[in-house]
């Protein structure tokens, strides 16, 4: 009896506990959905670095940070994923340095985009970065060294970083941040649903369903 | 059935009120951490500490019979949680100056993040939880102390 009791009040406890998780992501996913429809500037500002066809009818946003390890190892599987579906997918990236220091590799990346040099400096900045920001340890000086090879102007870098343009970009996407309750990096949103538990079938399986939906065969 | 036998019916049935109530706030705390993310503070990581071994602490005193010597393992963990709960929460009520309290890396300890019909934090429903148990427990050493 006393077994049986404290058994059940346990297996009580985990359901309402699995339960309470099953309603709290219903509740966001249409809080976001919401949000997409009715606030769509929240996900994509005009400032937001984007990239595939303007026809596409699926958007992912990603909140990423040039330094973190994990949205280095996600962008290759983004674009795998775009390269399979041409015209389908448009990605839009936005910014969440959440480390102490993180906030200059933005700065850096969105100076080489006044270079017309947006993509190239990303994709140099997450193949190099277990040299110069490997388990969150920056070392600016080595990214110095590297950013030369994709025919960046350092001098003008080094000037425009600091400029207000770009401290207001990283101001208006952290505001951004805080609204739609991104607590890690990357995150993702598809055409405003958001990524609910985290990983690379989760985020594949997202895509696809928003695929067919929008593309429906 | 005798008054003995009543008594120690009446000793386990607060004992398992004890322990539902370490359970029931386990499970909010690892709701509010694990589901809807809200960041654990250094002070609120001192009161886990003190609250997720009770839940098999005070089981382990319900079985087979209800066995006193539990009081004596639970109500240090729980004094020093309540003791924990209570300066948390005069610090979130800004009674203590967030300067002199020991949380500088990390979550702040007055991050706001819930509170009940407007005025119930978090602190402050950890301190309910403890208080409540330290008064459960003490009932028990008395009507065990005889």
């Amino acid at each position: 009896m006393k077994y049986v009791l404290v058994g059940l009040t346990c297996v009580a406890l985990i359901l309402a506990f699995i339960g309470g998780s099953i309603y709290y992501k219903g509740l966001q996913v249409e809080k976001y959905g919401f949000m997409a429809e009715e606030n769509a500037e929240l996900f994509v500002r005009d400032h937001s670095p984007r990239l595939g066809s303007d026809d596409a009818k699926v958007f992912i946003v990603e909140f990423m940070d040039p330094a973190c390890e994990t949205c280095a190892a996600f962008e290759p599987f983004i674009k795998q994923i775009m390269d399979a579906n041409p015209g389908k997918i448009k990605l839009i990236l936005r910014y969440a340095p959440f480390h102490d220091g993180a906030d200059n590799f933005v700065k850096i990346l969105e100076a080489a985009r006044m270079q017309g040099k947006y993509w190239e400096t990303l994709d140099i900045m997450f193949k190099t970065q277990n040299i110069w920001a490997s388990h969150h340890n920056y070392q600016p000086q080595r990214l110095w060294k590297i950013l030369p090879r994709v025919g960046l102007d350092m001098e003008r870098i080094k000037k425009d970083m600091h400029s207000p343009e770009i401290a207001k970009i990283i101001e208006q996407d952290m505001a951004d941040v805080k609204a739609l309750n991104v607590k890690k990096t990357p995150g993702y949103f598809v055409n405003g649903r958001p990524l609910q538990t985290f990983g690379s079938q989760q985020l594949y399986q997202l895509i696809m369903s928003e695929l067919d939906r929008q593309y429906p065969q | 059935m005798s008054q003995s036998d009543q008594a120690v019916k009446i000793n386990w049935t607060l004992l398992f009120m004890g322990w539902l109530l370490v359970s029931v706030s386990t499970t909010i705390s690892l709701f509010f951490s694990s589901v809807l993310e809200y960041e654990p503070c250094v002070l609120c990581w001192y009161q886990r500490i003190c609250l997720f071994p009770m839940v098999f602490i005070l089981a382990a005193g319900l079985f087979p019979n209800f066995d006193e010597s539990v009081i004596k393992y639970a109500l240090p963990l729980s004094i020093a949680g309540g003791l924990t709960a209570f300066y948390h929460s005069l610090l979130y009520a800004g009674i203590i100056p967030e300067s002199i309290q020991p949380c500088s890396q990390g979550v702040s300890c007055t991050e706001k993040y819930f509170e009940l019909f407007g005025f119930v934090s978090i602190p402050m429903l950890s301190f309910i939880a403890f208080s409540t148990l330290i008064a459960l427990l003490l009932i028990l050493k008395r009507r065990t102390s005889k």
